[in-house]
């Protein structure tokens, strides 16, 4: 595998391809938006599909501070999602807290030359020593990328936002909180219709929030948001217009030899993400991966663990907060292979053809430059084999919550705390 | 040597919660007299349940301090609280704490262990739960004195109560706060003899409160000693506060945004 890798500033905390995969666009904790651009194929190097460079860098979000409730809002970028490209300029969705914008990535390599009334540097000329006319030309000029705010959707969130997601109908988009989703469209910025509303009367009986929400991507009418108890609810907007009551609801039972004070919060999904197919479901929750047929409710048609031998450090993970993280999962392009993140810098995959699964580490420390990943192994108890990791030397400050996989080739996108790391598959 | 101590109690709390069946109080007496002889004793189920209860709660307490809490994050430990409490009191365990710990069993804590049946009890009957300056009066005519170990149930008792009501309020959080304060005034006042005057007294009072609340825990348990700071050493533990200003800190100038290495 080769790898190419970028240290950033400030933490990143979302990451995500284009739909062509030529664009991944990765957000940081200070607002940024940093896209890398794949390098165009190099035809005398067959071996190695081009690298991905700095594209364009721009700041979506700046801190806020809502005077209302005497409250900072943060300006880290929760999600970023593409739009389908379809004219030269490119347009993807960034989210904090609480404002979605919609930016415009565009090219220019061009610029007029040859103004009338303007010198080449801007000044403007006196017009009485103007004698002649002339027409503007383009001239070509080194390549700039420009980012502008096309968009702004303020003002409709109470909670934190954590998740939005593009509907196949390419004019809508769902925007969801801790307690409510509401429905744009990519037009109108002052209005927003809300689908979902979980929050109770009386918030001393708020048990359960939404955890994640994502259209199908097929069906413009259908979504799902899951949950902190372990739920999914698939929701059909054609039902009505406000879509509590949801159409199926899957979850899985539990498991009652499993059973401690952590159950619920270890149940807790922290992500949920469709096949490309459409026909499956992918949710994480802190110790698996479940792949749901969305035609049946009652269980996973398969459950992968990540990390099981974290489930005897419950207490001490509870205690530490680590418990509490979320961690995202990512379909590879033919739904094949599932890849989520863990602690210690590992990423975990699972093929869901063969049911073998891998466990690498992004590091620079432990991994040579264009050498082939090596496979790492989590000791949990007894006597530790060479090479093995053991639990108890875990670095839990190291965690991979975002990863990403290229719509059409093995090239995947893995964020550490402060790097992004970039493997392909070697292929022939 | 206090290292390996708090490792190896951190390890065996995370055994005992793993088993997760419900164990009868009078169970937690036999383990300790019965397999590990010659090992420090593990901490009855009872006291380890106490543990997570208050870490629980301190943890509420937080992060009602830090600038937004996290919603997900409250009502999950929210939950968990309300697991062990309904467990405590359907098992009537809160009973055996007052016999197995090492202090003598006083008046006191029976009274205060006998307000936390009452406020659950009152929540499962579904009558109305008396608000927080009647609820505060009862606990305060009910004490006869003060002694430490009655304050480090206080919080426990006192403060479920009131972050159930409070600690969802975001839309109005000068209220709140002002509950919160208000909440916090009684339980630290009574606590450390001082009545704070501004906001940063109390913030103040409220980061050295974490570290009472844990050297009373372990004050009372002496004879098993919980260990959580020293189990904290093995996995670092930042809080959310902490990263914050890590992060703030690290970011130089906006030029210098991202690095590009890559290997050759």
């Amino acid at each position: 595998m080769t790898e190419c890798s970028a240290r950033f500033a400030d933490i990143i905390s979302t990451v995500e391809f284009n739909h062509s995969g030529e664009l991944l666009a990765t957000g940081d904790k200070g607002g940024r938006v940093v896209i890398f651009q794949q390098e165009q194929e190099n035809k005398t190097q067959s071996h190695s599909r081009g690298e991905y460079n700095v594209y364009s860098t721009f700041q979506s979000h700046e801190p806020e501070f809502d005077y209302l409730k005497s409250l900072e809002i943060e300006e880290k970028i929760n999600k970023i999602r593409w739009l389908p490209q379809k004219n030269a300029a490119q347009f993807l969705l960034s989210t904090n807290d609480k404002t979605i914008k919609l930016w415009k990535i565009s090219e220019r390599d061009k610029r007029p030359e040859g103004y009338n009334l303007k010198e080449e540097d801007g000044r403007y000329r006196d017009p009485t020593t103007v004698t002649t006319l002339r027409v503007p030309v383009f001239r070509p000029m080194d390549l700039m990328v420009e980012a502008s705010p096309r968009r702004i959707f303020a003002n409709a969130h109470t909670y934190h936002i954590n998740s939005i997601s593009i509907n196949s109908d390419y004019e809508t988009y769902l925007s969801a909180d801790d307690l409510r989703i509401n429905l744009w469209h990519l037009e109108i910025t002052d209005r927003s219709f809300n689908i979902v509303d979980i929050k109770p009367a009386n918030m001393e009986e708020l048990t359960e929030v939404i955890t994640a929400a994502e259209f199908h991507p097929n069906s413009c009418n259908t979504f799902v948001y899951s949950s902190s108890k372990g739920t999914i609810r698939l929701c059909d907007m054609r039902a009505s217009a406000l879509c509590d009551r949801h159409s199926k609801l899957f979850e899985e039972p539990e498991d009652p030899s499993n059973r401690s004070f952590f159950s619920e919060i270890i149940s807790s999904i922290s992500d949920v993400k469709f096949s490309h197919s459409g026909r499956y479901m992918m949710t994480r929750d802190y110790l698996s991966v479940k792949i749901w047929d969305l035609n049946m409710e009652n269980r996973p048609v398969e459950t992968y663990q990540v990390h099981e031998y974290l489930r005897s450090k419950l207490c001490s993970l509870y205690e530490n907060d680590c418990i509490f993280d979320k961690f995202e999962c990512c379909w590879n392009g033919s739904d094949s292979i599932v890849m989520t993140g863990s602690y210690n810098n590992f990423f975990r995959m699972f093929d869901r053809n063969t049911k073998r699964d891998i466990t690498l580490e992004a590091s620079r420390e432990n991994n040579k430059p264009r050498t082939v990943l090596k496979p790492r192994k989590v000791c949990a108890s007894g006597k530790r084999k060479k090479d093995e990791i053991s639990v108890d030397s875990l670095d839990f400050n190291k965690k991979i919550l975002h990863t990403a996989w290229h719509p059409k080739e093995n090239i995947i996108a893995v964020a550490t705390t402060n790097n992004l790391y970039i493997f392909q598959d070697k292929m022939n | 040597m206090g290292e390996e101590e708090g490792l190896h109690q951190t390890q065996l709390l995370d055994t005992m919660f793993v088993r997760g069946l419900k164990r009868k109080c009078f169970d937690g007496e036999e383990d300790i007299e019965g397999t590990l002889a010659g090992i420090k004793a593990i901490p009855s189920y009872n006291l380890q349940r106490q543990s997570l209860l208050d870490m629980s709660l301190v943890k509420l307490q937080l992060c009602h301090m830090l600038v937004e809490p996290n919603l997900c994050r409250s009502v999950l430990i929210a939950n968990t609280v309300r697991q062990i409490q309904e467990e405590m009191t359907q098992d009537g365990t809160w009973q055996m704490i007052n016999t197995q710990s090492t202090g003598q069993a006083s008046l006191d804590r029976l009274v205060s262990t006998d307000i936390l049946c009452r406020s659950s009890r009152e929540q499962a009957e579904g009558k109305h739960v008396p608000g927080y300056t009647t609820f505060n009066k009862d606990f305060e005519g009910d004490q006869a004195q003060d002694s430490s170990e009655t304050m480090s149930t206080a919080p426990s008792v006192q403060v479920p109560r009131n972050l159930q009501s409070n600690v969802w309020e975001m839309e109005n959080p000068q209220e709140n706060k002002g509950n919160f304060q208000k909440s916090l005034d009684q339980i630290f006042e009574t606590l450390e003899n001082k009545s704070p005057n501004s906001v940063e007294d109390l913030f103040s009072e409220v980061d050295n409160s974490y570290y009472d609340l844990d050297t009373m825990l372990t004050g009372m348990m002496s004879n098993s000693k919980m260990g959580h700071c020293d189990g904290l050493e093995t996995f670092s533990s930042p809080t959310a506060t902490a990263s914050n200003s890590n992060c703030k800190s690290d970011l130089n100038e906006l030029d210098h945004i991202v690095e590009i290495l890559v290997e050759s």
